[in-house]
């Protein structure tokens, strides 16, 4: 059995989990659906945005170029991060320059993708995580299971058994303004203290060098801004051109992830603090994470950098909805993270999720850069074959049924054959097989028919 | 009708293999609306199995065996969105490195219809008597039913409304369930490669279903149905064919 398969099968029988995450997705759903609503027209603004997605990947080298000058121009450090180990040594780095005790973390999905959390840990270096949902998991010592929503797979009750350990007093689930109270005081100390701010970013605009960052709670304008050495650590599909195509990216962002019109915090970083700006920190890093996204570009999977990581193909996605997030054993769960997984991290390490799926389409239906998930798990899934990563039965039971079905009259007598074999096991047109042997799994599976179509044609009875 | 059109029936390997009830559905159907049906007898499988496996080569071989079988009708109905979708649109990315077979992918595809695709698309004229005191089924009980939007019929289709119109012009009532359009868990292989995963998709679906408090789902796909008839209980699953055939008799 794969890891997904198992993991899934224990998020299934999870009764708490699923109607967590039941609620959850579906909350975002129609929030999401009545957002896109409110736009004049919301289709063509996809259209567009594909295109604009489309278009800056094509010159990807240039904007980044143009990105990284007009940082380095605003006050900025810009580095490049080749692969994941680079990137959080050069985080790691910074920090023990600046001897830092204590980093105050926003969400970031590309700080988990480099696992710096454990890097810095083994350092010495305490990172705590200041969005409320990432805290939670940090606190539960687990991985997100949502692009944005990383405690998606919690209940209340959870967080308060979390909350009760770590403020050292009883807190009440059903008081959640008083657990909120209680998480904002103890992490406003966190900011206070920090000697480096850790984010991720949103969206990088090449004109002016800047970041943007949005997030619901206000933490990642503490984390920028509190602490006097920000590093932010960026993906580097992230970036667009202009300001124009910041404003239709923020706009989509927030509809398809939340369903707000606009996050309630959408922070600009332009640089550090200067003579004519005095706020702000001292020092602003940038890492650039390519981490196999280059190698992207130019491919069939191109198209997987498009993403804006808003988490919409999450919520429609059926199998992530049943699954859960921790089943894809990668920070990067759902229809996208079964895409980018296996490219990103590699398809051997990943060989179930390209499977994950029904290929309903629903993943496509809501992407705000239409990106065509299904597709490349159908070209992930051909990989697949092609690398010889199947288990060797099934590799040979396709091979054999696409050879018989190939001629009719082979077809005609091994049809003929299993018709004979499988009547002591037929009941009402189902094959009843012991559990233990029924692939189904408790599904009914069906019997052939008396009679195919084909013979009853031949025999006039048609 | 001026002069009788012929159309060749793809039957699909699953309506062939388990259940022919619905090929033989699908043709009474179509003679009563004055068509001529002719069945290709070396049809097999379209090859959506393998293709969504990643078996590319396999599914070649079996897409130009089809296109060679299907080529020389003036129309192709087949009773199942998915396989319709495979022969309609994914023939053409599978052969596109090989222009005359592309071309003859293209020119299948052009004529090749789901069932309730056709009848829209000819326009003709259904009615039937799906109320109380007609045949058989859930029909003859007057209850509304409700339709299972199949995946790649609806989303890449484009076909939510056809199906519909032909059901109401027979006379069913249709009660919406809640997400018509959430994959039922079928999958193809997926429903045996993770089993779990999908049964508990279909439970879900039944849910919604059953919450319409219709006794009959009806989908358009032979993929979906016998993924549902696996799990359903105390709901009958038909498909389109069936349903519009009982009530046209
Ligand atoms: S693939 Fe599309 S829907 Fe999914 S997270 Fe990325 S942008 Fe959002």
């Amino acid at each position: 059995m794969t890891k997904f398969r198992e993991a899934a099968f224990v998020a299934i029988e999870d009764v708490r989990l699923q109607s967590s995450l039941e609620g959850a997705t579906g909350r975002f759903r129609s929030a999401r659906e009545t957002a896109l609503a409110e736009l004049p027209d919301s289709d063509e603004m996809r259209d567009h945005f594909k295109r604009l997605r489309a278009a800056t990947l094509a010159q990807l080298a240039l904007h980044l170029e143009t990105f990284a000058a007009n940082a380095v121009k605003a006050g900025a450090q810009v580095h490049w991060a080749g692969n994941a180990q680079e990137a959080s040594q050069i985080v790691l780095e910074i920090a023990q320059a600046h001897g830092v005790e204590l980093a105050a973390k926003s969400k970031s999905m590309a700080t988990e993708e480099i696992h710096l959390n454990e890097v810095l840990a083994e350092a010495g270096i305490t990172p705590v995580e200041t969005d409320l949902g990432e805290w939670i998991i940090q606190l539960a010592g687990e991985p997100p299971s949502h692009i944005i929503a990383p405690a998606i797979h919690k209940t209340k009750e959870q967080v308060a058994d979390l909350f009760s350990q770590e403020s050292g007093k009883p807190l009440s689930a059903t008081d959640i303004p008083q657990l909120t109270e209680e998480a904002r005081r103890m992490l406003r100390q966190k900011f206070l203290t920090a000697g480096l701010g850790i984010s991720g970013g949103n969206i990088m605009v090449a004109e002016t060098g800047s970041i943007v960052l949005v997030t619901n709670e206000g933490n990642g304008r503490m984390v920028t801004s509190v602490p006097p050495v920000h590093v932010a650590v960026i993906g580097i599909e992230k970036i667009v051109p202009d300001w124009n195509g910041a404003a239709v990216w923020l706009s989509l962002l927030a509809r398809s992830a939340t369903g707000q019109p606009m996050s309630i915090y959408t922070s600009v970083i332009t640089g550090p603090a200067r003579a004519d700006d005095p706020d702000g920190p001292a020092e602003v890093h940038i890492v650039l994470l390519d981490n196999g996204r280059s190698q992207l570009v130019n491919t069939e999977y191109e198209e997987a950098l498009q993403c804006i990581r808003c988490g919409a193909c999450l919520n429609i996605c059926p199998v992530y909805r049943e699954a859960g997030g921790h089943a894809y054993g990668s920070p990067y769960s759902g229809p996208i993270g079964a895409v980018v997984s296996p490219l990103l991290f590699g398809l051997e390490n990943y060989p179930a999720l390209p499977q994950a799926s029904t290929l309903c389409g629903a993943c496509l239906d809501v992407c705000p850069a239409r990106i065509d998930l299904p597709r490349m798990l159908l070209a992930l899934r051909a990989e697949e074959v092609k690398q010889n990563l199947l288990p060797w039965h099934e590799r040979k039971a396709e091979e054999t049924a696409a050879a018989v079905l190939a001629r009719k009259r082979v077809m005609g007598l091994s049809t003929k054959t299993l018709r004979v074999l499988q009547r002591p096991f037929v009941r009402e047109n189902s094959l009843r097989v012991p559990e233990r042997m029924n692939p189904g799994n408790g599904r009914k599976l069906p019997a052939l028919a008396k009679k195919s179509f084909h013979q009853l044609w031949k025999d006039g009875e048609v | 009708m001026s002069e009788t059109k012929t159309v060749a029936l793809f039957t699909t390997c699953m309506v062939d293999q388990i259940m022919p009830e619905v090929g033989v559905a699908t043709v009474h159907l179509l003679r009563r609306l004055g068509y001529e049906v002719a069945f290709p007898e070396a049809q097999t499988c379209c090859g959506q199995p393998f293709y969504n496996s990643g078996f590319q080569k396999e599914t070649a071989n079996l897409a130009r065996r089809t296109i060679e079988i299907l080529e020389p009708y003036e129309a192709v109905v087949l009773p199942g969105g998915s396989c319709t979708t495979m022969i309609r649109l994914e023939y053409a990315h599978l052969l596109a490195d090989e222009p005359d077979w592309l071309r003859r992918a293209n020119e299948l595809a052009a004529k090749t219809f789901e069932l309730s695709q056709f009848l829209a698309r000819e326009g003709v004229e259904l009615s039937g008597d799906a109320t109380p005191s007609a045949s058989s089924g859930q029909a003859a009980t007057g209850q509304p039913i409700t339709y299972h939007d199949s995946c790649h019929m609806c989303r890449m289709l484009g076909l939510k409304e056809e199906p519909r119109e032909a059901l109401t012009a027979v006379g069913y009532t249709i009660t919406e369930m809640a997400e018509s359009d959430r994959c039922c868990g079928f999958g193809g292989l997926f429903s045996i490669r993770m089993p779990e995963v999908s049964n508990a998709m279909t439970a879900d679906k039944l849910r919604q279903a059953e919450a319409t408090g219709a006794h009959t789902i009806v989908t358009a796909d032979p993929g979906c149905l016998m993924q549902m008839r696996g799990l359903a209980e105390g709901v009958e699953v038909k498909h389109l064919a069936v349903a519009l055939e009982e009530v046209t008799r």
